[in-house]
């Protein structure tokens, strides 16, 4: 039976999908037994879904200030700098 | 939102791009048109500062005019803008003056020898997809993202927030995609343990 420690090692594989059948059972075998693994697997499920949310929470208009497109068009007719 | 990625061009694209190669400005106002706004949502997200997102849109913009004639047209233009617009920013993230990190490895759990965690994870609570709705909220999660090592910060943003796929990450970054998943894996641990205080149950 695989350790919490060899648990952790195998969690982003586990949450992308990417272990194969065998590697699934014993990863969740392991789960069936250990509450704090599985607390644990939630929350790091849950880091990636916040980090999301709380930037699509703060995303404001997507619209491009009209004075940013004539500075960026005023750009691109300068010479480089040197 | 991750970015276009059918290979092949629609008529409209193709004709846009034959305009902007033969130097059509009015082309290049469309093009701007067409992808600054969600290019600068890219920008305030990865920078979450409003000048450098605008300075790194503007050079975003710059640098593909300037690389039009290399541009192969093997990838749609929103897909190829959107990588130039990414790396614009990431430069400008590391020519930031440093605010102070913490060391990764402190912020990695740590198990007993028989491989049991030293301290038990506890359950977060049912709501915190709810809290982030408050503007406090968010920015502890902004300051706990900035709290993490650059390396390991920017991999985060580029999977987890702008959900881009390994390999374009890696692309990205100049790195491997073992490594990237590696830097995930870890800077997703220590944003847990950053975090953790806030979303457990039972937390003020």
């Amino acid at each position: 039976m695989i350790t919490c420690r060899d648990l952790l090692g195998f969690l982003h594989d586990y949450t992308a999908g990417a272990l194969n059948e065998a590697q699934t059972r014993t990863f969740e075998e392991h789960l069936a037994v250990c509450p704090p693994c599985v607390a644990y697997l939630a929350t790091y499920r849950a880091v990636s879904t916040l980090s999301l949310a709380t930037q699509q929470s703060d995303a404001s208009s997507d619209e491009l200030p009209e004075d940013l497109v004539r500075a960026i068009l005023a750009a691109r007719d300068r010479p480089s700098a040197p | 939102m991750a970015p276009l990625d059918q290979a092949v061009q629609d008529d409209a694209e193709v004709a846009l791009l034959a305009r902007l190669r033969a130097g059509d400005p009015a082309a290049f106002e469309q093009l701007v048109r067409a992808h600054g706004g969600r290019l600068l949502a890219v920008a305030r997200r990865l920078l979450r500062d409003e000048e450098d997102a605008r300075d790194a849109l503007q050079e975003a913009f710059v640098s593909a005019f300037k690389g039009l004639p290399g541009f192969g047209g093997g990838s749609r233009l929103g897909t190829w803008l959107h990588s130039i617009l990414v790396n614009a920013a990431l430069m400008r993230l590391r020519r930031r003056r440093r605010k102070p990190e913490q060391a990764l490895d402190d912020l990695l759990p740590s198990f007993l020898d028989d491989g049991h965690h030293a301290r038990p994870p506890a359950p977060w609570r049912q709501d915190a997809h709810v809290l982030v709705e408050q503007r406090e909220t968010r920015e502890f999660v902004h300051a706990a993202i900035d709290r993490l090592p650059e390396s390991y910060r920017t991999v985060l943003l580029l999977r987890d927030v702008e959900e881009l796929d390994t390999e374009t990450t890696a692309r990205a970054l100049g790195i491997t995609a073992n490594l990237v998943k590696v830097r995930l894996h870890r800077a997703r641990q220590a944003l847990r343990t950053l975090l953790s205080p806030r979303f457990e149950q039972g937390a003020a």
